[in-house]
Formats: C-alpha cells, structure tokens, sequence
C-alpha cells in the first residue's frame, strides 16, 4: 500500500521530506487494530452534525447517536447522591454549606480521609485507595451472598477497559504456534479484538447461538479451541455478561459448564460483568462468575484463575466520563499479581474522582440514610426505564418484516439481524463495504440515525443499537429505521 | 506470563516505596522505630505533602461536577462562567458522558490558545491538540505508535540518563530498543548534541533509531535547557530524521532567575519553515506538576505537529478504543489553560494562590540545593526547575562492598538504610539511570519549609553517620 499521498515531487516542491512516521513504518499491531463502536460511521455521523449546524439541509433535523452505551450523553440524569458526595470531594468549603445532605458529607469525609493530603488531587497507590479497595470487597461479598473477597485481590482501574487490557497483556508470550491465544465471543464488543491485535495475540473466536437468544454453548467452545490449537496457544476465555452487543444473560448452569470447560482445559477466565446492574428480562438473573466459582468448591474454587471486571460506566450511574472501574482477581499466582500492579504503577494511579465514584456505587445510602429515599427512587426510574425500552425494542422489531431481533435480556443494546437484498449485497461489495456497513451508511445519510453495523461485533447482517435514548426518541428512531429498512428493501429488490 | 511486561521497571513505585509501605504499617501497629513517620519524598505529588489546590480550579469542578451549584452565590460569576462553558461542550451536558476520543472540543481549543499565548503568537490548531490521561497516557501512546521493525531495524529510541523511568518502562513493554544518551553532570545537566550523536551513532549498530525524548525541565535533574541548546537538539533531529518527543510537564517550575522555559514548539517554529513544517514533534503537559498539583484527575495534553495525515487517522484510532480520558480531568486541563484573567473577580486569589505556591518552590529548590552542598560526600547541581533534587552521593568502597553483599545497588542500599534509620524514602539514582559507577537518589522538594529544612537535616546527618561507619 502506498505510504504516502504527497508524491516525491511535490515533496520536492515543497521542501517537505519523507515523514519519520508513515502507515509503513508504524507500529503494525496498531494498524491492525479496529474499534468499530467509534469507527468510520462515527466519523461520518460527526460530519453530518458539522454540516446540520452550518446549516446544510438533511432530510432529518438532529443525528440520532444510538452508537454508543453511554447514558448521559442521551439525557440520562446523573445520580443525585453520587454528584453531591463528589462535589464536596473536589471543594470541601463546601462541608459549611447547609444545602447538603447530612449522609453526603460524612461520605465526602470519609473518603477525603483516605487520600493523600486529603485531596482527589494527590496520587494514590496504583492499585487504588485502600478503604476503597475494601468497600469493593465488602461491595462484592454483599452482593454474592456472604462469599468472602479479599481488598488485596481488587484493583481500580481506568474504566473496566483499563483492567481488560491490562490482564489481557500479562497473558500474552510466546511465538509463532506457541502464540497465546485468547477465546471471545462473536458477536463481542470490539474492545477485545482491538487490544488482541494491538498485542500481537492470537484471537479465537467462539460462536454466541443466534437461535437460542444468544446462548453460550459449550461444545462451541470445544470447537473453537480445538481448532485453535492448530497455530496457536489458547491461554485465555472471555465471557461478557451480561453480553455486549447480544444483551444475554447467561444461566447459571451455563456459568458452570464455562468454568469446568475453563478449568480442564487450563484456560484464564476473564468474566467482563459490566453490565451486572443491568438485567430486565423477567426468568433472568445476574450470576457473578466468582460466586458460581466458589459455590463449586474445590478444585475450581481453588485453583480456577478469574478476573471479574465492573465500571461505574453502565448500570444506572452511567458515570462513563469518570472512568471508574475494578477488576477482581481469584486464585492468580501471587508473583504474577505483583508484576500486575508493578504494570499499574508505571501509569501511577487511575483517576480519583472515578475512585471516589465507584465507592459510592459500591456503598450506595443505607435505608436509615437520609439520601435513601431519593437515591433509590433514582436509581429505579433509570432501571424501569431501560427495561422498558428493552420491552420496546424487542416489539417494534419483532413487528417489522425482515427484521429479528432476540429478547433483550440485560445490558443496554439491540442487536437485531436485518435481511438484506442480495442487490444491496451486491452494491456493498462494488463499495468495498461489509453490507451492513452499507446499510448502516445509508441509513444514517437519510435518516439521521447511527447505529453500529454488526459487522464491527463480528455479526455478519446485523446491527448492534443502544437503547440509550429517552424513550421517544427511541421510539422515533425505532419507526424511522424499520420504515427505512422496508424502503431499503424494495429499492434493492 | 507476558515477559516485556516482567522486564519492566518503574523505580518510583519500586521496591523502596513497597519498603516504605510496610514500615509505615509496623507504625502503625505500634512497632517502635527511630522515627515516628515515614516522609514520601519519592514521588512528585504536592498535594499528598499538603500543597492547597487552586481554588478556582476547584470552584469550576465543583460546578461541573454539581451543576446545582450554579444557583448557588457562594461561588464567584467567572468560575460558573467556566464551568457553564464546560458543560455545554460535554455530552448531555453532563462530566459524565464520554466525550471525543481526541477531548471536549472547546477544551482543546483553549489548549491551543494558550500555547498560542505561551508561544508569543506562534500558531497551534486545536486539531493537533489531544487530551490525555495525564500525560504519561500521551507519551506512551505515541511510543506504541512509532514502534516497528525487527531485530537490527527494530525501532530505538533515545532517552536522557538520567530519565523518568516510564520513557524505560514503556520501551521495555513495547520491546523496543532503548538507546541512552547522558547529560553532562559536570555542566548541570546540560543536554550535549555531541552526546547524542555519539548514542544514535552507536545505536545504528543494533536497531533503527527513530525517536528522541527530551524531558524539559529535566526529571530528575531539573536542569532547564538553553534556547540554544534546544535548537541544536532540533537541528541533530532534523538532520538524523528523529520523531521528537518534548516532555514539558514542569514548564510551569522554573525557578532559577537565570533560566527560562523555551517550548519546543516555538523554538521549532521560530527556526523556520525547513524545520518547522519537517520536524514531527510532540509536545506534552499535564495538571499534575506546575503550581496545580493535580495529579489525581490525570489531567493532560500532547500537541503533535507535522504528523503524516494518514498517521492522525490510526492515532485516533488508537485512542478511541479506550474511549476517551476522565472528563474531569480535562475540566481541569481547561482551567490550566484558560485561568482568571486581569479584571476577573478570581484573578487577585488565583494569583496570590499561584505565586505563593511556586515561590515556595522556588524557595525550596534553592534551600536544597544549599543544604546538600554543605554535606561532605553529597554534591547537588542547581535546581533550577521542576521539583526534585538529584543530588550524587560519594560512597566509600566497604559501603559499595556491603551493598555488593546484600546483592543491591550501592545507591539503592545506601537509601534502604536511609528509610530504616530515618523513615525519609526517597528513590536511589539507579532507578533513573546514571554513569558506571556514580549514585545518585532522588529526593522531591515537596514537604512544606519547615519539614523539609528537617528531613534536610536529617539526610546530613544520615550521610555523615553513612561515611564514618563504612570509612
């Protein structure tokens, strides 16, 4: 491929030499890496918004940005509790003001306490404020029926994304066929894809059923690995639950039969559960990976590593610009946890505002709390309020003809599979387009709206769409792209 | 595992601080020791010695953080101003949505205007402007992204001795070549152009050397480079075809009368159009240093220049994958940039609050070096910016034995013994990198006056104690 749109004469022309940095000479993992969530339809998306505001006529007033999981950027409201403890955190002059509540400033208090001099503007250790660690700890033991966590075992991080990445990184070695293989899911949320290759790692993919609201099945995994082990060393399985794009919510026999396949086959269970507060579909049920673990007692529970990945980002906080986030680790070799946060702390610290955040997300108001009342009333209109969409979504395309989509079950997306007619098939190709890509383009220059082509989860025909909207827009967003899917159809017929 | 990840060292959080941690918990738990707390002077964090925010800076936080604030008169008109302005350019409005990958548009706006400002008028697109997780997050980013090849074309890349270790750490994780070139300790750090060709000259031999790294003002060393000095430094990269990297994130702690910061970029601009529109270059700061000492937020930027347009396209691309930095953070970048102005209700406090905290510096830098050089065995080079003293220490040959015994650098078991005996923890010079057989440590001017003219004393008589029990 050509490393350079200036040709050597106008090179010469203009002084201008040869650059240092070229798509040649770059990092090659790098430029193999894609993030489908923020690519090429983002940018456009970014574009036409330009243009609408310079005032160039579209056939739609507003750009739909139904791309991405991130809540208030859609409108949601922050968490009363949550801003208010922050706030005294960042300006404790504000500990005198009469207009926060008692519950907020003893956490504020509290929080201030465990940082150096006092302030969200020192550095804490690279593995997180200790009291927060343990509140994390105490967060998960709660939440997993009494199964004990050790502090020592959590670690903050940047976002759920910084943890993946990280563990991810200490798995890779090897060459050639000894390559460390890594086991995710298709359709899978990019991020995984994209640090794979920016590693060098081997991806392996393992099919979620379509059929069956996008189960788990573990004979697939038997598959994907068997065949892995052809040219590469499998080392790692990923599981996303609940999932991203699919919304599935595993069961817990599903879970076990992961972590037995897991366990005889010598595999490092990564369990990304961002989206454990996140479950509508009535019959589902947020298992956690490490209390399925424990509950099988040994050897699994002793022996079987797993890290367990959360994020202030999803939820009903949808706190994303925060970047608050931990990873739980189990049953990781001791020396190996020290070269993990020795990795860490070349980065120093992940931000403290998030740390501060998360904390509160792990020890929200009690029921004695003055703030209780309205947290909790916050925190279920935004839950009601996705499953409500998730109710939608499913109906609206369930209605529309060529158009299937499973139960969304958890999490905050729909992944709907389209038909497409074999012209517009035809027509991607001459474009030198994935055909959903195709379509997701041409419904985001006529109607406005952008949503992901599945094509970036690895889902061929499909489109992945956050429910993130208030709910009419949603509901707009969903009329306009089934009519738009309809009219797409005759055109190509 | 993963064995980059386990070649990789990062000295200020290494071993002597894990030390220091344990110590500080048998203090806790009642274990009598000569001291009676553990003095963190290992780290670059002023808020953690009890450096005060800005409070302006907090002011507009708070807002942004709890936009109900806005109704609120305790807090002045220009800070909701701000804060309002900030707002606005997030996503619902709110510091909690994602923002762009590249950073809240207006943010990287003012970015760009205060370089442009900083820079006497010398042009910067906000296009070129990207806003980081702190900046070790930029550093690291664009070392990923220059690093290539195999084996003899494996990418180099030249870094100071002494260095902030994240330029080695990094290098290290990447597996790319690390070629190292030394500043003159003689002449107070001076970066030599000679010295860097006699490193890039050698590094021919085994890689592809590809990248430069400049630290300006120096960490550890503090030495603030002469205007001429970086000409020449930009010169030798324009002539030996060199990525140039210009970690800057102390531009603010400058407190020597006779040395100024010069940024790259304007020194590179005001070369002319040969270099200017030739050189790549990446400049880097950060809300951590200077008079804020927000560390915390991890709040930064890069500015990178002259970047092959296909190039900008993979940058984003890379980070995109992990969304965007703390937008807070970037708040905070904002404020950096874009502070109270003359004629501003703020402006008196904010910059009474601001003198006060680099004069102190300044007070402190000059204190230190002071004191060290009255030590017999301790030499220390004017500290004529940043926040650390690196001084060198002469350690008799039995002390060098002793260490050799416990299987230690001598530097390295010259500051264990410090921290046992004083609870003083500071990071020894070997973590940084100096000359075959000198040492160094490093040691932050941070604490406030009156503890640090005691961990001064201290240290002396440490260093004094030091020489006669290994003569």
């Amino acid at each position: 491929m050509a490393s350079s749109t200036v040709d050597q004469s106008q090179v010469a022309r203009n002084g201008l030499r040869e650059k240092v940095l070229t798509l040649n000479s770059m990092n090659p993992r790098v430029r193999r890496v894609e993030y489908a969530v923020r690519g090429p339809i983002v940018q456009r998306a970014l574009e036409l918004e330009q243009e609408l505001r310079q005032g160039v006529k579209k056939p739609f007033t507003e750009v739909i940005r139904a791309n991405i999981g991130d809540a208030q950027a859609m409108g949601q409201r922050p968490i009363t509790f949550l801003r208010q403890v922050l706030a005294l955190c960042v300006n404790p002059d504000l500990l005198n003001s009469p207009n926060f509540p008692d519950d907020a400033k003893k956490r504020a208090e509290r929080i201030l306490q465990a940082c150096g001099g006092h302030s969200l503007g020192a550095y804490s250790i690279s593995s997180g404020i200790q009291l927060i660690r343990e509140d994390v700890a105490q967060y998960i033991e709660r939440r997993d029926g009494g199964i004990p966590a050790d502090p020592n075992n959590v670690f903050l991080s940047t976002g759920a994304s910084d943890a993946i990445v990280t563990v991810l990184k200490l798995l890779v070695a090897g060459e050639g066929h000894t390559r460390t293989g890594v086991l995710i899911p298709i359709p899978q949320y990019p991020l995984y894809s994209a640090t794979l290759a920016e590693l060098g790692a081997v991806q392996v993919d393992y099919y979620l059923e379509e059929e069956r609201a996008w189960a788990l099945d573990v004979a697939e995994l038997h598959r994907a690995l068997c065949q892995a082990r052809d040219h590469c060393r499998p080392r790692a399985l990923c599981v996303i639950n609940p999932g991203n794009p699919t919304g599935q919510v595993q069961t817990r026999e599903c879970i076990e039969a992961v972590i037995r396949f897991a366990f005889q086959e010598r595999l490092f269970l990564l369990a990304d559960e961002v989206y454990q507060d996140n479950v509508y579909a009535v019959g589902s049920q947020f298992h956690s990976f490490k209390k399925v673990l424990m509950e099988m007692g040994p050897p699994y529970a002793v022996q079987q590593e797993l890290a367990s990945f959360h994020s202030t980002s999803k939820g009903y906080m949808g706190e994303c610009g925060f970047r608050g986030g931990y990873v739980e680790v189990v049953n990781m070799d001791p020396a190996v946890q020290q070269q993990m946060l020795k990795l860490m702390s070349v980065r120093l610290c992940p931000p403290v505002p998030g740390q501060a955040l998360l904390d509160l997300v792990v020890s929200p108001p009690a029921p004695t709390d003055p703030s209780y009342m309205q947290f909790q009333a916050e925190k279920q209109a935004v839950l009601a309020e996705l499953a409500a969409k998730a109710r939608l979504t499913e109906q609206v395309f369930s209605e529309a003809p060529g158009i299937s989509c499973n139960p969304v079950q958890g999490a905050m997306y729909s992944f709907p599979r389209m038909q497409l007619p074999p012209r517009a098939v035809q027509r991607a190709q001459e474009l030198g387009l994935a055909p959903d890509m195709f379509f997701c383009l041409c419904l985001l220059e006529e109607t406005g709206i952008c949503v992901v082509p599945g094509s970036g989860f690895g889902q061929r025909e499909a489109l992945a769409l956050t429910a993130r909207p208030p709910t009419p827009k949603l509901q707009l967003l969903l009329e306009k792209l089934t009519r738009f899917h309809a009219k797409f159809t005759v055109e190509y017929s | 595992m993963n064995p980059q990840v386990k070649a990789v060292e990062y000295a200020v959080r290494g071993p002597i601080v894990l030390k220091a941690g344990e110590i500080e918990l048998e203090l806790q738990r009642g274990i009598k020791k000569p001291f009676t707390e553990v003095i963190r002077a290992n780290i670059g964090d002023a808020q953690a010695m009890g450096q005060q925010p800005i409070t302006f800076l907090r002011q507009v936080m708070a807002l942004c953080t709890y936009p109900n604030l806005l109704d609120s008169p305790s807090f002045p008109e220009d800070a909701k101003k701000r804060a309002r302005r900030i707002l606005q350019a997030c996503g619902g409005n709110s510091l909690g949505s994602y923002s762009a990958s590249q950073g809240v548009n207006c943010i990287r706006e003012d970015v760009a205007a205060y370089i442009t400002r900083r820079d006497g008028g010398v042009p910067a697109d906000p296009d070129n402007i990207y806003l980081t997780t702190g900046a070790s997050d930029g550093i690291s980013t664009i070392l990923k992204i220059l690093v290539s090849g195999g084996g003899k074309s494996r990418t180099g890349v030249m870094i100071p001795i002494p260095q902030y270790p994240l330029y080695s750490a990094v290098i290290s994780e990447l597996d790319a070549i690390q070629v190292n070139y030394y500043l003159d300790e003689e002449n107070c750090w001076a970066l030599n152009v000679n010295e860097l060709r006699r490193a890039v000259q050698e590094a021919k031999d085994h890689c592809d050397p590809k990248v430069l790294c400049i630290i300006n003002p120096g960490n550890p060393t503090g030495q603030v480079q002469s205007r001429k000095c970086i000409e020449d430094v930009i010169h030798f990269a324009w002539e030996e075809k060199l990525f140039l990297l210009a970690d800057e994130v102390y531009q603010d702690n400058v407190y020597s009368p006779d040395c100024r910061f010069h940024s790259f970029k304007k020194v590179l601009y005001e070369m002319g159009p040969e270099y200017s529109s030739n050189v790549e270059l990446a400049s880097f700061h950060s809300t951590s240093k200077g008079y804020m000492g927000e560390c915390g937020y991890r709040g930064g930027y890069m500015e990178v220049i002259n970047l092959h347009p296909e190039i900008k396209g993979q940058l984003v691309k890379l980070l995109s994958v992990r969304l965007c930095p703390p937008v807070s953070g970037q708040a905070a970048m904002d404020i950096v940039v874009n502070p109270p102005v003359p004629g501003e209700e703020s402006f008196e406090q904010f910059s009474r609050e601001k003198e006060s905290v680099l004069g102190n510096l300044a007070k402190k830098a000059k204190l230190t070096e002071d004191l060290f050089n009255q030590v017999p065995g301790i030499h220390c080079n004017p500290l004529q910016g940043a926040m650390y003293a690196f001084p060198r220490i002469f350690l008799p040959a039995k002390a060098v034995e002793a260490a050799q015994a416990h299987q230690m650098a001598p530097d390295m078991f010259y500051c264990m013994k410090l921290l046992e005996e004083t609870g003083i923890c500071v990071v020894p010079g070997s973590g940084f990198g100096q000359r075959e057989g000198t040492y160094h440590f490093r040691m932050t001017i941070l604490p406030p006056v009156e503890k640090l003219k005691t961990v001064l004393q201290k240290v002396k008589d440490f260093h004094i104690n030091f020489l006669e029990k290994y003569a």
